[in-house]
């Protein structure tokens, strides 16, 4: 009693005793986490930006039509391959969730790009194009007697099989995610809707689409955010050539990077953030939710 | 048994429509590495649809190391699954303490932990590869298998941490409660309580780390680089780097490293798929 009296008088108690021993086991087991955060994350990109400081380096990528051609090939990966991959996803969504045994070993064997490794189907696709020997100019030119084209020299052609490759491997992931959106939508609206006679353009337009209409949106920005980061489609098909002209800012960070000019690829980085902290901003307070 | 209607038919026809080119898109990269696996070269090479002589020679070649871009093909096996286990291990330690600590502990400081975290999660990670290979040059882990453990560790908690946080969030407050009035410590609650109610989800993060660890390139070929030391899908880039690449031996190799993160894959899907829907849906 006396105690509680007089409790701002006497001096706090040591942190020890005033945490409850939860409170402590908790902050230990933070720990972990935030080591590893502030070594290998805040720490690498403190590093990074402070590598990035020198307007010269922006002077040098300005100048370097390299860097122009990739944040113009980044922007059609993005707004283009992107908005087509979850149109096909959103379609597709809506055959996998059809009720037949058919289409249920279907949809097992139409997440195997999702399962496997990307790498070596990369390379896969990467010999099927080869103009000499691979098998889709063989057929060409059993069909046509005419030799293919040598698809992967025309930059054109080759960022477009890039962002193929990219659509092949994560076009069952997203397909899933809007199959779960649409099964949570209930199916005692599309009886009531039938009822009344309800066309199936109709449907999708005043039942299926408000309903996932949030879900598509968060999974478009979500991909995007992901697709600034594929290297891997980018860089074992085309390897950024012909004549760097197939280049997305992460495969041109490496480029930099194994040029040696660190401070150019902290530069095309920065340039980039314009992009892509709004989106970030936007996801977190989805998520966080 | 009743016949088919005309419109039964019709709709049927148009479902096989969608169905039998999703197929194909599908397949062909896969069925195109697996009948490079199974052909002799001049085969393979002939842009054949099914070879005259399938074998499995190539495998023995791969598993024998018979070929100069082949001589440590165990080695490297063995590096990418040390790497994957040690990346899978570790994530779920981290994880699990730290989801723990959020939410059934309510840390001082845990929601802002779990802000941060989730930041890390959005950064394209291709864009933290290039500080981050100075940082473990800095750090003077280069070349060492813990930098790219560490580098996968850094990139699968985030996630882990998320997914493990929503799942704990759905346990009853009561049950921490209940152990507490019968006198567990903290560290008994977590271990008798939370993670065997967690297991399913513990799995789940488990194996995504270590299919992560498993299938990254980027990482691993810009930490690694002696031929000891590098994981199988580096070994696979590296076929590139001679023109006369023997392509049959490295599809065959791809063949060989796809196989264990399929059958993984497939056989937690129930575990991923749950988990995976749970990282993207919540909207």
């Amino acid at each position: 009693m006396a105690i509680t009296l007089s409790d701002h008088a006497v001096p706090r108690p040591p942190l020890s005793a005033r945490l409850s021993t939860p409170q402590a086991w908790g902050i230990l087991l933070l720990a972990p986490y935030t080591l590893v955060f502030l070594a290998f994350v805040v720490y690498p990109i403190g590093y990074g930006l402070w590598l990035a400081r020198h307007p010269e380096s922006y002077v040098a990528l300005y100048n370097d039509p390299i860097f122009a051609r990739a944040a113009v090939n980044t922007l059609i990966f993005l707004v283009i391959g992107i908005n087509i991959k979850m149109l096909v996803a959103l379609f597709l969504s809506g055959f996998f969730v059809q009720q037949r045994a058919w289409i249920r070993w279907l949809s097992v064997l139409f997440i195997l790009p999702w399962a496997v490794p990307s790498i070596p189907t990369i390379l896969s696709v990467r010999f099927m194009l080869n103009p000499e020997w691979g098998v889709i100019n063989h057929l060409i030119f059993q069909f046509t007697a005419d030799d293919g084209p040598n698809w992967l020299n025309d930059p054109t052609v080759a960022l477009t099989m890039a962002i193929a490759v990219h659509i092949w491997k994560s076009l069952p992931f997203w397909t899933l995610i809007l199959m779960t959106g649409r099964l949570a939508i209930s199916n005692d609206l599309f009886e009531a809707a039938a009822v009344d006679g309800a066309s199936f353009w109709q449907k999708f337009r005043y039942i299926t689409w408000p309903s996932m209409r949030t879900l598509y949106v968060t999974c478009t920005l979500l991909s995007m955010i992901w697709t600034l980061g594929d290297f891997n489609s980018v860089y074992l098909l085309t390897g950024g050539g012909p004549a760097d002209l197939t280049h997305v800012l992460s495969t041109l960070g490496i480029r930099y990077l194994r040029l040696d000019q660190l401070n150019l690829a902290m530069a095309s980085i920065v340039c980039a953030l314009p992009l892509v902290l709004p989106l970030v901003y936007f996801m977190m307070k989805r998520l966080s939710r | 048994m009743k016949l088919p209607t005309l419109r039964e038919i019709g709709t049927e026809a148009k479902l096989l429509l969608i169905g039998i080119p999703v197929l194909i898109w599908t397949l062909v990269p896969i069925y195109h590495m697996f009948l490079f696996a199974i052909s002799p070269k001049e085969d393979a090479f002939s842009g054949k649809l099914w070879p005259d002589h399938p074998t499995l020679h190539n495998f023995e070649i791969v598993f024998r190391q018979q070929h100069y871009f082949l001589r440590d093909f165990w080695v490297q096996f063995g590096n990418s699954t040390v790497i994957a286990i040690a990346t899978g291990a570790l994530t779920l330690f981290i994880a699990t303490s730290a989801a723990f600590s959020i939410s059934r502990l309510r840390a001082p400081g845990g929601r802002a932990v779990m802000n941060l975290a989730l930041f890390t999660y959005f950064i394209p990670a291709a864009f933290l590869a290039v500080p981050m290979y100075r940082t473990m040059g800095n750090y003077g882990l280069l070349n060492s298998h813990w930098s790219l453990i560490l580098a996968m560790v850094t990139i699968a908690s985030p996630y882990a941490i998320w997914v493990l946080k929503q799942a704990s969030d759905k346990l009853p407050v009561e049950l921490d409660e209940a152990a507490t009035m019968d006198g567990a410590t903290t560290l008994q609650l977590f271990r008798l309580v939370y993670v065997p109610l967690m297991m399913p989800s513990l799995v789940a993060v488990g194996t995504y780390a270590i299919l992560l660890a498993w299938n990254e390139y980027l990482y691993a070929f810009l930490l690694l680089s002696k031929d000891t030391d590098i994981t199988l899908p580096v070994a696979l880039g590296n076929f590139l780097a001679a023109d006369d690449s023997p392509w049959e031996l490295l599809m065959t190799t791809g063949f060989i490293y796809a196989l264990p993160p399929a059958a993984i894959y497939y056989a937690f899907k129930r575990y991923m798929v749950g988990g995976l829907t749970a990282g993207a849906v919540k909207s």
